[in-house]
């Protein structure tokens, strides 16, 4: 009896296992991503139904059934709320929220299971810890990132810091090393270490830039599933090891991906050289004078043109202008524009996110077009709306090898015959650094918030 | 020393090792594919799927004596955040991924 409810546990976690990569793999195409969700979502279901009714340690049974229901049943009414009622401009921190949820559950597994584990278990030992000390650093570190997303906290930098963050995780690794070979487990070690833990979590991402949160994000993602494979490995279980890994790997190659989009190294997002560069660089003024348009006159702008282009950017989504943004599509093309958005990999606040926004907003998909083909079109574009977009579009990318951002490939909406910037000030973007484009003949500013001025834009385009 | 290596193949066997490379290799190959539209969800995604901790966290409060009551405390916090992880991981994908499809 024993052997065969083993073997049907071990049938479900294959089941899980396949559903994981079945659902990566179709969530990686439009067409199949919401099966693909769904897919992997009765995979993890099954296992952790099939774990209660059928999984045993040395003969004994899953107890505290009536606990276990309890909480699955509260995380679950919690976990659905929290994910219906999110804006969608606040995903980037709900993800991370849920993220630090994930690490929490591995360092709390890790602080039962020392108490358990028999000091000569060397390698189980090795295990716990191993997932205790990822999983306490990404619990801390994404409840930081959470919070600088939310505004809570600021970026905070202080001399050293690096120096500081090695130190840290080369005590943190000593102590870990002593908890595993010492014969007794010292409680006032294991909190320190804790507490190490927690303090190097902060530590590692405090320093980095708001807008590089996404990164880390992914990279704290990658953590928890490498925390998720240990406690694989500790209970020899086939679905937290196959998923963990999974998860480690796809999430550092994301991170990569992340990076490459912005092009910049993954060190360099760490260690945050994109501010310690900013001020050292040599700015050519060239004395130029920057443009307004007036609100109607952009309208009449847009309203004859054949082609107008919108970029949107992180001043959309601050705004919360989406909506008003598929409006504006609107009232163009009643008036026979052609509308199209020109969308940077790294527009908004994650990769991606940008793509959702608009489609929350009915935006059409095929009204999307990516970086490559955007700049393929702003040649034949009469007029370029950008909306609260900044460094996507900034040319020192292309022509000034001073420039922290050289080397980024942005969308070239100098191409395009005129150009609409509507910022809500002339303050520099996120890597602090000045736009040329503002500058150039046939780019016109219009300040304001970007829901407000489109808003007006809309009624002055059908009032034409 | 000796205990440890014989510990050491006691938890993870060829098998296992074979599973964790070729996994690496698995989750390299899946995402590099993936259109940047749909990093977000994605990432969104793979986040639930770590989400599977929970199993760990149920094997732990399912074998903690029932008169432990701190332990019990702990273990049931372990289930309720790790659910937290893996439900609310999926409805949120599940609500990025509904208004991709919506206008087909």
């Amino acid at each position: 009896m024993e052997t065969v409810t083993q073997d049907i546990l071990a049938a479900a976690y294959l089941i899980a296992s396949v559903s994981y990569i079945l659902g990566l793999k179709m969530l990686s195409k439009p067409d199949t991503a919401r099966k693909g969700n769904i897919i992997a979502a009765i995979g993890m279901a099954l296992a952790i139904f099939a774990t209660i009714f059928l999984y045993s340690e040395n003969g004994n049974p899953v107890g505290n059934k009536i606990y276990i229901f309890v909480a699955l049943i509260i995380g679950t009414l919690i976990g659905v709320r929290a994910a219906r009622t999110v804006q969608m401009t606040q995903m980037p921190e709900m993800v991370s929220l849920f993220n630090g949820m994930g690490g929490l559950c591995a360092a709390l597994i890790g602080i039962i299971e020392i108490y358990h584990t028999q000091s000569t278990e060397k390698t189980k030992l090795l295990a716990i810890c191993a997932g205790l000390v990822i999983g306490t650093i990404s619990f801390s570190g994404s409840m930081i990132a959470w919070g600088k997303l939310t505004g809570r906290f600021s970026d905070k930098i202080f001399p050293m810091q690096q120096f500081l963050n090695i130190g840290l995780m080369t005590i943190i690794l000593v102590m870990a090393g002593a908890i595993i070979l010492s014969p007794v487990v010292n409680p006032v070690m294991l909190y320190m270490e804790l507490l190490l833990c927690v303090g190097y979590g902060i530590l590692f991402v405090l320093p980095i830039g708001g807008a590089d949160m996404p990164v880390v994000i992914s990279l704290l993602n990658s953590f928890t599933g490498v925390a998720a494979a240990c406690a694989g490995f500790l209970y020899n279980n086939m679905a937290m090891l196959t998923g963990g890994i999974l998860v480690g790997s796809a999430g550092t190659i994301l991170t990569i991906l992340m990076c490459k989009a912005m092009n910049r190294s993954l060190t360099n997002v760490l260690i945050g050289a994109f501010k310690a560069q900013g001020p050292k660089e040599a700015e050519t003024d060239n004395g130029g004078q920057i443009k307004e348009v007036s609100l109607s006159d952009a309208a009449v702008m847009m309203s004859y043109a054949k082609k107008v282009m919108i970029v949107p950017g992180y001043g959309l989504a601050v705004a919360q202008a989406q909506h008003t943004c598929h409006e504006l599509e609107k009232a163009l093309e009643e008036k026979g524009v052609e509308v199209r958005y020109a969308i940077h990999p790294v527009a908004g606040r994650m990769p991606g996110h940008m793509n959702v926004l608009l489609a929350e907003a009915d935006v059409s998909y095929s009204k999307l077009l990516e970086m490559d083909e955007a700049n393929l079109e702003f040649s034949t574009t009469d007029v370029v709306m950008i909306l609260g977009a900044n460094d996507v579009v900034n040319p020192a990318a292309k022509n000034n090898k001073l420039s922290p951002i050289y080397g980024m490939p942005i969308l070239e909406v100098d191409h395009a015959h005129a150009v609409i910037v509507n910022k809500r000030s002339m303050s520099a973007g996120y890597a602090g650094i000045k736009n040329e484009l503002f500058y150039e003949p046939q780019t016109s500013m219009l300040f304001g918030d970007a829901k407000k001025v489109l808003q007006q834009l809309v009624s002055e385009i059908k009032a034409n | 020393m000796e205990n440890f290596f014989v510990s050491l193949e006691h938890l993870i066997s060829v098998q296992t090792v074979y599973i964790v490379i070729l996994m690496v290799f698995l989750g390299i190959e899946v995402i590099s594919h993936v259109p940047s539209i749909l990093h977000t969800p994605l990432m969104s995604g793979a986040n639930a799927i770590h989400g599977v901790i929970v199993i760990g966290a149920i094997i732990v409060l399912g074998k903690v004596e029932s008169n432990n009551i701190p332990a019990l405390a702990i273990g049931f916090t372990a289930v309720l955040v790790g659910t937290l992880n893996v439900v609310g991981g999926f409805v949120v994908t599940d609500r990025m991924l509904e208004m991709f499809k919506k206008k087909k």
